[in-house]
């Protein structure tokens, strides 16, 4: 074995206090980005991936339709109104579908909202793609004014065959003053 | 030579300045015991308030603060530190050592404790109250939603880690090192072995622990966003690393306890302990197993249904070597001469208890049944089983049995056995009902409840009354014993006692084998 | 000696018999969905599969336990010293040990397989009817109902227990705790997905007796499922510590007949248009009184009297609050005052029901102000 020094007991110790710091620089180092890629590969919490999608050529699969619902949350203290224009769509597989979520700011000073995607059932969250969608980014918007978000998608043809119904939700934080603050947002 | 014979130090310098394993053992039993009353203060509060239904004594917000303290103190100021002042005193004399490896740094790991405790229980009297997010500190709630005490907090959890790291190193440096000649690692004593282990967990997990409460802080202060999803983090991933850290701890609390057990049971039963071997083997799967079963305290959360059986299975798996532990000590008494002294009636009741708190700990580990369980007073009843009646049953034990080997004086018996029965009585009482107000549906951590629970809940505060006023007596005996105890100078206190510690003089003298011991 | 340990052992089982005995006889259940010793199996099909894993187990631990403790009893009456015996040597076996960690494995396999089934079973979420979307407050429910067609319909649900019950003032009710001012509805034998989430820490939402526990997370959302096999109402609460007032915070669920769920939902849809047409309208002060009115009795009367005189609230009748300014009238009556009994309204009361009520506060029992609130001012108000 490894020896770090001629005194035992100074051994011990020095390797000793190597593990610790390193299951400290563990946590940062592994256990935070390790969670994050198994929650991107697997959709674990419904957390679809926070990047666009670059759509493959892919065959519409007309034979097969599936809802997808849209639901909007505020968090605390956001004030903004805020919500899909439609509440459900039927789409086949493969099909990019677009659709919009409105929001407005009825405050009379200039804010800016981050929207977090959530899918249920979570599993169906690697098969739902986003080639465009407003969560990608904070989106700013002025006092008393309101806005048209665009999102657009498409549902894998390798979705599991026995889910018909895919919820995607957005919750929308204020991040005002995370932005103005200038602090880093990872 | 001559020099080096010299007695303790006297008055406040001894203890302050004092390197001998004795001494910082002493100090850790005496301070953790002050937690133990501490924190059990704050249990009596919770379980005035819970005697009857409606809002009597305390504000909700308030009763929060007391769950929190309450388990954190208990954790961390009262177990924890008690096994380790156990450590310090026995292990040296176990294991024919004239000291721990370390004497200068275990001063520290000691004396750096009492303050971060006054700190923390200071926060009960600042702006905004003493953390309130129980002891599991979810975030947001102990993040976004904190009182200002948090940062006090998450110091005070910081300074504790770092006390822990630093007695654990020096167990593992004793042990490694230390051992008398002829002192092989399969002939050291059980209490020994699992320490040693427990020491590996804490150096492994304990950094995790200070990993997740600088994320906090830094979430708080430096406006990141680790456990906050505005910010593209995840609250789910602090329960994730706080659990990582969690569940080794728990065992990090009951495998010294299970080391007292082995030590005690075979005395008693004046038989040698059965399949030592197996014992080894079955703390070392313990210690492996807790680090990949964190996720079965967070089946609700919403993993996916592969996540959910995989965490079922390999927490099941617990059951064998747990299982394992007990059929041993059953065995050890099979066949023994059994007489039951206060140190064999606190094993007993812990082998029964813990066994029961070990049954409902499987039944938690079924991910279905788990959805009606988890959060629920069923679980507060699971998990006083296992550290009430597991690890404060056997360091009571712990105490009761060495404690004529520390002080030279005998305890009186028939105050020990009252202590027991009292102590049983008032446990089961208290923690019994828990599963049935559990299992018909009341949460914990509520400051009040609905009708239908009352008659339980009476139950269960008058038992804790009787369980809280059942550790004066012991503080009294084992006071008494001190000051005025029977002397005794017989070196083996027990019939059946076996290892180095009983060879020594009666009391333990200031220095102890200085020349090492030879062993057969 | 032998005697005394026999009747200390009786003494102490004397709690565990009397709790044995409550166990057998004592259940003192409401109805037959709920008992006070044991979970309930209540009133789902997966409900009724977990009970039945919950008692299997149980069982299956009681047999174990039975035979683990009836052997260390043995030894603790028949191997004591004071019987003369003289302690046997052995301290190992292979083949003992060998069997004691296959057997417990196999019964644990034994255990996993049913285990199994029942959670694959609890995740089948899919081709739900009825979707509800559960969002977690400090300290309250929010419900709303995705509609296939049109407006989504929504509400709060709070606690309705008031604060002199809680504070030992009044007599509790039979449901004290356990009730809320509107539950919410779902049909029977229907398919229900419930999609959990929350407004700002982590809740938990949890009905046993629909065998539904979910962690409510700020950010993403959770999904059940329950399909309740029988009409009735079952209740439940917050499981997930989320602050000051998480043991307040209950859940009510009216299990109803799909005709009277239709009538119930198209009942709500049409209130909820008729809210919208009103907030955009501007009330004359006379409408406001007259509505105001009727709020008030509905809702303060109980604390602050008839004729604002107060009781248990601080009257109204010359009150600097009601007779100040406005923005801190309306502040005491939307967030309430904390640490007191006057509650946080501005969840329980539409905007222009709150509109009315402040306007009736300010103009009744003698306080004269002239002024009024419109809907958009109490809007406008809770935004900040």
């Amino acid at each position: 074995m490894l020896k770090l020094s001629n005194n035992p007991t100074i051994d011990t110790v020095t390797k000793l206090v190597a593990v610790a710091v390193l299951m400290f620089a563990f946590v940062f180092v592994v256990m935070v980005p390790l969670y994050n890629v198994l929650c991107d590969a697997l959709g674990i919490n419904g957390k679809p991936s926070g990047e666009a999608y670059t759509a493959v050529p892919a065959q519409v699969d007309e034979s097969r339709v599936v809802t997808v619902q849209f639901v909007a949350t505020n968090n605390e203290n956001m004030p903004w109104q805020f919500g899909p224009s439609v509440t459900r769509m039927k789409v086949h597989p493969g099909a990019v579908n677009d659709t919009v979520f409105f929001a407005a700011n009825p405050l009379d000073k200039a804010m800016v909202a981050q929207a977090i995607p959530s899918i249920a059932p979570s599993r169906a969250a690697e098969y739902f793609h986003k080639t465009e969608c407003f969560c990608f980014n904070q989106q700013p918007l002025d006092g008393n004014s309101s806005a048209q978000m665009p999102l657009q998608f498409i549902v894998d043809q390798d979705l599991p065959r026995d889910i018909s119904t895919i919820t995607l939700s957005y919750t929308i934080f204020d991040v005002t003053d995370m932005v103005n603050g200038s602090v880093a947002v990872r | 030579m001559g020099d080096h014979h010299h007695g303790p130090a006297k008055g406040l310098s001894r203890w302050l300045f004092t390197t001998n394993h004795k001494d910082i053992g002493t100090m850790y039993l005496w301070f953790s015991f002050a937690m133990f009353i501490l924190g059990g203060a704050f249990a009596m509060v919770i379980r005035a308030e819970l005697f009857q239904p409606g809002m009597q004594l305390v504000e909700p917000a308030f009763f929060n603060q007391m769950t929190t303290l309450h388990g954190l103190v208990m954790v961390f100021g009262a177990i924890m530190p008690s096994f380790v002042g156990l450590a310090n005193w026995m292990i040296p004399m176990m294991i024919g050592a004239p000291d721990m490896a370390l004497p200068r740094m275990n001063n520290w790991s000691f004396w750096i404790l009492p303050p971060t405790f006054l700190l923390l229980a200071s926060t009960l009297f600042v702006e905004g109250g003493a953390p309130n997010f129980g002891w599991t500190f979810y975030a947001p709630l102990s993040t976004t939603y904190a009182p200002p005490s948090v940062t006090f907090f998450i110091f005070s959890v910081h300074v504790l880690g770092l006390s822990s790291i630093m007695g654990s190193i020096n167990i593992i440096a004793t042990v490694m090192n230390m051992r008398a000649p002829g002192m092989t690692y399969m002939k050291m004593p059980l209490f020994v072995w699992t320490w040693l282990i427990t020491a590996f967990l804490l150096v492994a997990v304990m950094p995790v622990l200070a990993g997740a409460v600088t994320m906090m802080l830094m979430d708080i202060h430096f406006g990141t966003s680790f456990f906050s999803a505005a910010g593209g983090g995840d609250p789910v991933l602090f329960q994730h690393v706080f659990w990582f850290f969690g569940h080794p701890e728990v065992y990090i609390i009951i495998l010294p306890a299970f080391g007292v057990v082995s030590q005690i049971i075979p005395a008693f039963s004046r038989k040698p302990l059965f399949g030592y071997d197996s014992m080894v083997y079955a703390t070392a799967s313990i210690a492996f197993l807790s680090f990949i079963v964190w996720a079965h305290h967070m089946y609700t959360v919403g993993m996916p249904v592969a996540g959910e059986l995989y965490f079922m299975y390999a927490t099941m798996l617990i059951a064998v070597p747990t299982g394992v532990k007990v059929f041993n000590w059953i065995t050890t008494m099979w066949r023994g001469a059994l007489t039951f002294e206060t140190p064999m009636l606190f094993c007993l009741g812990f082998l029964v208890l813990f066994t029961i708190g070990g049954f409902t700990g499987l039944m938690l580990s079924i991910a279905p049944s788990d959805f009606q369980y988890h959060d629920s007073y069923f679980v507060v009843a699971h998990f006083h089983y296992v550290m009430v009646a597991g690890a404060v049953f056997s360091m009571t034990a712990g105490v009761y049995y060495w404690l004529p080997k520390w002080c030279g004086r005998m305890y009186n018996e028939s105050m020990g056995k009252t202590h027991f029965w009292i102590s049983f009585i008032g446990f089961n009482l208290t923690f019994f009902p828990q599963h049935f107000v559990g299992l018909a549906g009341m949460p914990r951590r509520i400051p009040d409840y609905a009708l239908q629970f009352t008659d339980f809940n009476m139950m269960s505060s008058i038992g804790a009354f009787i369980y809280g006023a059942s550790q004066i007596l012991f503080l009294y005996n084992v006071i008494a014993t001190i000051v005025a105890g029977k002397p005794t100078s017989e070196e083996k206190v027990w019939e059946g006692a076996e290892g180095l510690e009983w060879t020594l003089p009666t009391p333990a003298p200031y220095h102890t084998f200085e020349t090492p011991p030879a062993v057969k | 000696m032998c005697f005394t340990v026999k009747r200390l052992y009786r003494l102490a089982l004397g709690p565990v018999l009397m709790l044995l005995s409550l166990l057998s006889g004592g259940v003192l259940a409401n109805d037959s969905n709920t008992s006070s010793v044991n979970m309930s199996p209540g009133v789902t099909e997966v409900g009724h599969s977990i009970f039945d894993l919950h008692m299997t187990i149980l069982w299956i631990c009681v047999i174990i336990g039975v035979v683990v403790f009836g052997v260390m009893f043995y030894s603790i009456i028949y191997h004591r010293k004071s019987r003369g015996v003289t302690p046997a040597t052995f301290h190992e076996s292979t083949k003992v040990e060998i069997a004691w960690t296959v057997v417990p494995f196999l019964i644990l396999i034994g255990m996993a397989v049913p285990a199994t089934s029942t959670l694959i079973e609890i995740y089948d979420h899919d081709d739900a009817e009825l979707d509800i979307v559960i969002t977690g407050y400090q300290w309250k429910w929010k419900y709303e109902y995705l509609s296939d067609t049109g407006q989504n319909v929504s509400y709060f649900s709070n606690l309705r227990t008031s604060q002199q019950e809680i504070y030992n003032t009044e007599e509790k009710g039979e449901h004290y705790l356990l009730e809320v001012d509107e539950p919410v509805v779902i049909p029977v034998d229907t398919k229900v997905r419930f999609l959990v989430t929350a407004n700002d820490v982590i809740h938990s939402w949890w009905v046993p007796a629909l065998a539904v526990k979910k962690d409510a997370i700020p950010g993403f959302v959770n999904e059940a499922t329950a399909t309740a096999t029988e009409v009735g109402i079952v209740r439940g609460q917050c499981a997930e510590l989320c602050g000051k007032d998480h043991g307040f915070m209950p859940i009510v669920v009216n299990v109803v007949s799909k005709e009277e769920f239709a009538d119930w939902l198209a009942g709500k849809q049409s209130e909820a248009a008729e809210i919208a047409a009103l907030m955009a309208q501007t009330f004359t002060l006379d409408e406001l009184m007259e509505r105001g009115k009727a709020v008030y009795d509905r809702n303060c009367l109980a604390c602050h009297g008839a004729k604002g005189e107060g009781g248990v609230g601080k009257p109204i009748a010359g009150s600097p609050i009601a007779t100040g300014e406005l923005a801190g009238h309306l502040e005491v009556s939307i967030h309430g005052v904390p640490g007191t009994a006057m509650q946080a309204f501005g969840g329980q009361l539409n905007d222009v029901d709150m509109a009315a009520v402040v306007t009736y506060q300010r103009n009744a029992f003698g306080n004269n102000m002239g002024d009024m609130v419109q809907p958009i001012d109490v809007f406008n108000h809770k935004k900040g």
